[in-house]
């Protein structure tokens, strides 16, 4: 059997002297999508950035597939898509510009290629000319989404996804996203959307104040799940 | 390599579409010389020694403006991010941005240097080759120390005051023989320039193996 994409053991960190993360084990197999609630300042956001290896743990072991991140080779980040709360796009270049910067860092074959069918699929052909500058907030989340998505990850770390979206390109993404993890994609989701998450989501949790204090695998009524989120924010608070 | 290619064309590319940098250094390359020329008004014969620190100084306060633009470009929506989040060795990232730098330094120093000449009335074009060597030693060891540094300070919040104040004090060797080169080549060629060019060269190889080896250290939290 493959490593898994994800293998997280005691993992911390602060900033300033202000844990942020204290103590989260996760396992994410190929297949799974995990969906991650919680509060404001809870700790998604610096889970993500540590799982995208942007941030170094402060404690804690961190696998990805099989490699310990502490070493992190520059071809481990082949294997992941990370989608932050910014774009990560240079506002004055155009999209395709910016996806075709990243193909090349990417090292992608067949880059136009694939460039012009992201621009496609984030509905950006008319705005393609454009620079990014001048992109409202959901058209800039759709081109975040297509950097993501541009070299195939095998891990998908998601911040936010679907802020900004009109319905159609969240229903867009949700299609992708179920299509994705069919396909054996590893998928892990922070959001407040619930009702935009829950049915792409194969295992749910939510973290609060650093730690994963609420997991449930599988499906779940929304209902649920905000009874379950009441009472964990009313236990711990 | 193909890395710091792709950061390089990049970076060139933005610079080329909004002309920022050029402008800013543009500007502020002549008002600092008309200030420096005005306010020394020197005789036809002492205006050849005033040059090389005319120059220097002017150098070094534009091309800080231009180089700390560099990297507030990669700040802008979290885009050092989508490089640390690439199959890339950041020092891949530093020679791209390093690389940018020279070429900027590089057209800083083509709107100075001919300047310098016109209001010092100091006759550049009989000495140009050993100019240009002078201006390319300074102009690397400059970029080489000032990337670094750009890169610490970008991750702070006080990164337009802090760049200036942390390469400024390390940039004084590089200064001093840069003015040393190119006093020696405007009285009497690059063979005289021998010793000044050595510290340059010296400075040159420190500050570009120390950017290459601590990059990583210094974007990667």
């Amino acid at each position: 059997m493959d490593a898994p994409p994800i293998c997280a053991e005691g993992l911390g960190r602060g900033f300033a002297g202000t844990p942020v993360l204290a103590g989260v084990d996760l396992v994410v197999q190929a297949g799974d999508a995990v969906v991650l609630l919680g509060p404001n300042g809870a700790g998604k956001t610096t889970l993500l950035r540590v799982l995208a290896l942007l941030l170094r743990p402060g404690a804690g072991r961190l696998t990805l597939f099989g490699t310990a991140a502490a070493a992190a080779p520059p071809a481990l980040r082949r294997r992941i898509g990370y989608v932050g709360h910014e774009s990560l796009c240079y506002p004055d270049l155009t999209a395709a510009e910016n996806l075709a910067f990243y193909a090349r860092l990417f090292d992608l074959p067949e880059a136009p290629a694939r460039v012009a069918t992201l621009v496609a699929w984030a509905g950006l052909e008319g705005a393609a000319r454009r620079p990014v500058r001048t992109y409202s907030r959901g058209m800039a989340q759709r081109l975040a989404l297509a950097r993501a998505l541009l070299h195939a990850p095998d891990l998908l770390l998601l911040d936010e996804p679907f802020a900004g979206l009109d319905p159609e390109a969240v229903a867009m993404l949700q299609r992708r996203l179920e299509e994705l993890r069919r396909a054996g994609h590893a998928i892990v989701l922070a959001t407040h959307d619930l009702e935009r998450a829950a049915p792409l989501a194969t295992r749910l949790a939510i973290l609060h104040r650093g730690r994963i204090a609420w997991a449930h695998e599988g499906a779940a009524e929304p209902t649920a799940v905000a009874s379950a989120y009441q009472a964990v924010i009313t236990r711990r608070a | 390599m193909r890395g710091a290619l792709a950061i390089l064309a990049k970076d060139l590319r933005i610079e080329w579409r909004t002309r920022e940098s050029v402008a800013s250094v543009f500007v502020l390359g002549v008002l600092l010389l008309v200030v420096l020329t005005v306010a020394h008004d020197p005789t036809p014969e002492a205006a050849p020694s005033l040059a090389p620190v005319v120059l220097w100084v002017t150098f070094v306060f534009t091309g800080m403006a231009g180089i700390q633009r560099g990297f507030l470009l990669e700040r802008e929506n979290d885009c050092l991010a989508g490089l640390l989040s690439a199959p890339l060795d950041p020092a891949d990232i530093y020679a791209g941005k390093l690389a940018a730098n020279v070429i900027l330094l590089g057209v800083t120093q083509l709107v100075v240097v001919p300047l310098v000449g016109l209001l010092l009335h100091v006759d550049l074009w009989s000495v140009l080759p050993g100019l240009l060597v002078v201006l390319l030693l300074g102009n690397l060891g400059f970029a080489a120390l000032a990337t670094l540094f750009a890169a610490v300070a970008a991750r702070t919040r006080a990164r337009e005051t802090l760049v200036p104040l942390l390469v400024l004090p390390l940039l004084v060797p590089l200064l001093i023989g840069a003015v040393q080169a190119t006093q020696a080549v405007l009285a009497g060629g690059l063979g005289e320039a021998r010793d000044a060019l050595a510290v340059l060269l010296a400075f040159d190889v420190v500050f570009a193996v120390a950017g290459w080896l601590l990059f990583t250290y210094v974007v990667r939290d």
